[in-house]
């Protein structure tokens, strides 16, 4: 059934005229994602793409953490919608699940309870001066890669094989929670059998593989994570999910939403450091991609250009399973070649086995 | 008998979330919350279901609903297609216009939140940039963050043409305009408001704990300290 079942959720996605808004969480963490999409679906594949420098949070965290009511988030999202009508694009490509997940939201309570939209209507217009048409067409980036794989995987310059055994690569997907838990129509496979990272990976050459965990939250939980007496919550979670998959072996983890790949790679290292354990083969952590990174690194992106010198989890076994050719020095450079410096060797990254590892602590 | 739950389905959450709880525990059982605090989301939706004012009041005041870390896996999963979280979300709401969430140690922490997220999304445009997280606050973010956030002039420009100028990219300076506009929208639809009544009802409680307000010792004492009492079974 699973192998099938996804293709009863399914949903048009707009094939060009993109309409671009980013994430707060990406920015910070790995920002060359959002470089990458536009590269690839930009440039690579030549499809349009507009940015309205513009364009603001959509308030998500605080909506998620409570502080910012339903209805000054709705009037948030009204006027990301009306810069998008000013454009004159209808397609909203969204960076972030949060995002994603809350202009679904918006537009759904605004289709159940209309007057929720003549409020938020007459809100932005005396805020603003603005009004808005709905998107057409309202995709999350990781659908929009979807979409383009089968002709990004006609552009592979690494498959994702082991250059070595010819195997597949083994990987384990993790959707952002708010990708299709709150409407399942609106994500490729719904919310049980998502499939719009498997159908990546598939394409470009490797093996995914489930494990019992798979749909279980990274454990970011807002408020549980920005709160520094309630980060308990963050770790056991993340901590669930990396035992669960570490028995299935995977080369790597590929993530569609701005936090899980964060808490996956910076919890690894917390794990290992409060306990020795790490999760991946040959006793390292195991590398925890965004989708942009594993399309960039098929394509032949250079690896530094992609950002992931930004990961805590050492990427480098990974990109040697592929075949990827990178330089070494060059991972921690900064502007015009200046090198800026390195982080400290950590217990996540290196191969010593866990007594070694718990000694060294 | 049902004044709280009649406020309560004045929002939409409700209507939408909460239609008639069985009891099942399917919630429960999935909840990511309840996997690691002493938690049960079931229990909260019927102490709502069966309206009864004083037991809603006491659910305003406790711990129990701030556990919650909306993620929203209950609302696919729920049989009755119930959703625990947006019940969750319309409880908080109310707790906080009353005042309630300073009476828990979990719910005061909702200043903080403020402070931090509410503050850089009105000055910044941005729910967090970069300066936010600091390594001192944030030492689970391990050596490489550190790398980044000392660093930041030399790593960021090169994935943003705009760091922190005017222009498309990430962690653009967004303009005085658009910032003008979102504080404006903040004061017509109720998020400033919400920001007034978590601030003024954060400094009585601070000052009934003995602070001298909600000042730099009250937040440092709401974001880090666990009393321990939220996991024991």
């Amino acid at each position: 059934m699973k192998r099938t079942s996804w293709q009863e959720y399914q949903k048009k996605v707009a094939d060009d005229d993109y309409y671009y808004v980013r994430s707060c969480i990406r920015q910070n963490f790995f920002p060359g994602s959002e470089k990458a999409f536009l590269n690839i679906i930009g440039g690579d594949l030549g499809r349009s793409i507009y940015e309205n420098p513009e364009h603001t949070t959509c308030t998500g965290i605080g909506y998620h953490s409570d502080i910012v009511p339903m209805e000054t988030t709705m009037t948030v999202v009204a006027r990301q919608f009306a810069l998008l009508t000013e454009s004159g694009r209808e397609n909203l490509a969204v960076s972030c699940i949060t995002s994603f997940g809350l202009y679904t939201e918006m537009l759904e309570t605004w289709h159940e309870f209309p007057e929720t939209e003549e409020r938020t209507r007459r809100y932005l217009k005396e805020a603003t001066g603005r009004e808005f048409r709905k998107p057409k067409n309202v995709a999350h980036t990781s659908d929009i890669m979807f979409h383009h794989r089968e002709e990004i995987a006609r552009k592979v310059r690494h498959r994702l094989v082991n250059v070595k055994t010819g195997e597949p690569l083994r990987v384990v997907d993790h959707i952002g929670c708010h990708y299709a838990k709150l409407f399942p129509k609106v994500g490729i496979g719904g919310a049980e059998f998502p499939h719009v990272l498997a159908g990546m990976v598939e394409a470009w050459g490797g093996e995914v593989i489930d494990y019992p965990e798979r749909r279980h939250c990274c454990g970011f939980g807002f408020r549980n994570y920005l709160v520094k007496a309630n980060r308990g919550f963050s770790i056991a979670n993340t901590h669930k999910k990396l035992e669960s998959m570490a028995p299935f072996k995977p080369d790597f983890i590929i993530t569609n939403c701005p936090g899980c790949p964060m808490f996956l790679d910076r919890w690894q290292y917390t794990i290992a450091e409060m306990e020795g354990t790490t999760y991946g083969q040959d006793g390292v952590g195991i590398p925890a991609l965004t989708y942009e990174e594993v399309a960039g690194l098929v394509m032949g992106y250079d690896p530094w250009a992609l950002g992931l010198q930004m990961h805590q989890v050492n990427v480098e076994p990974l990109l040697d399973k592929m075949g990827v050719k990178y330089d070494p020095a060059a991972k921690y450079l900064g502007l015009n070649g200046k090198y800026i410096g390195k982080p400290a060797d950590t217990a996540v990254n290196i191969n010593c086995g866990t007594q070694q590892v718990i000694r060294n602590l | 008998m049902g004044k709280y739950f009649d406020r309560l389905m004045e929002d939409v959450r409700m209507r939408e979330g909460l239609h008639s709880c069985m009891n099942c525990g399917v919630c429960t059982g999935l909840c990511p919350a309840a996997e690691f605090y002493d938690y049960d989301p079931r229990q909260v939706v019927n102490t709502v279901q069966m309206r009864d004012d004083e037991e809603i009041e006491k659910l305003l005041k406790s711990d129990a609903l701030w556990y919650c870390g909306e993620c929203m896996s209950c609302r696919p999963r729920c049989p009755r297609g119930n959703t625990p979280g947006y019940v969750i979300q319309a409880l908080r709401k109310i707790s906080q216009e009353d005042g309630f969430f300073a009476e828990s140690e979990k719910g005061r922490q909702q200043l903080v939140i403020k402070r931090v997220i509410g503050g850089s999304i009105l000055s910044e445009g941005y729910c967090l940039y970069p300066k936010l997280v600091s390594p001192e606050l944030h030492p689970e973010q391990g050596p490489v963050w550190a790398w980044i956030h000392e660093n930041d002039t030399q790593i960021y420009p090169q994935f943003s043409p705009n760091y922190r100028k005017a222009g498309p990219g990430p962690f653009r300076k967004i303009s005085e305009a658009t910032m003008d506009e979102i504080r404006r929208i903040f004061e017509v639809s109720g998020g400033a408001k919400m920001f007034a009544a978590i601030e003024e009802h954060s400094e009585q409680k601070a000052r009934e704990m003995g602070f001298a307000g909600a000042n730099d010792s009250y937040i440092e004492m709401i974001y880090t300290h666990d009393s321990g009492t939220h996991t024991q079974r």
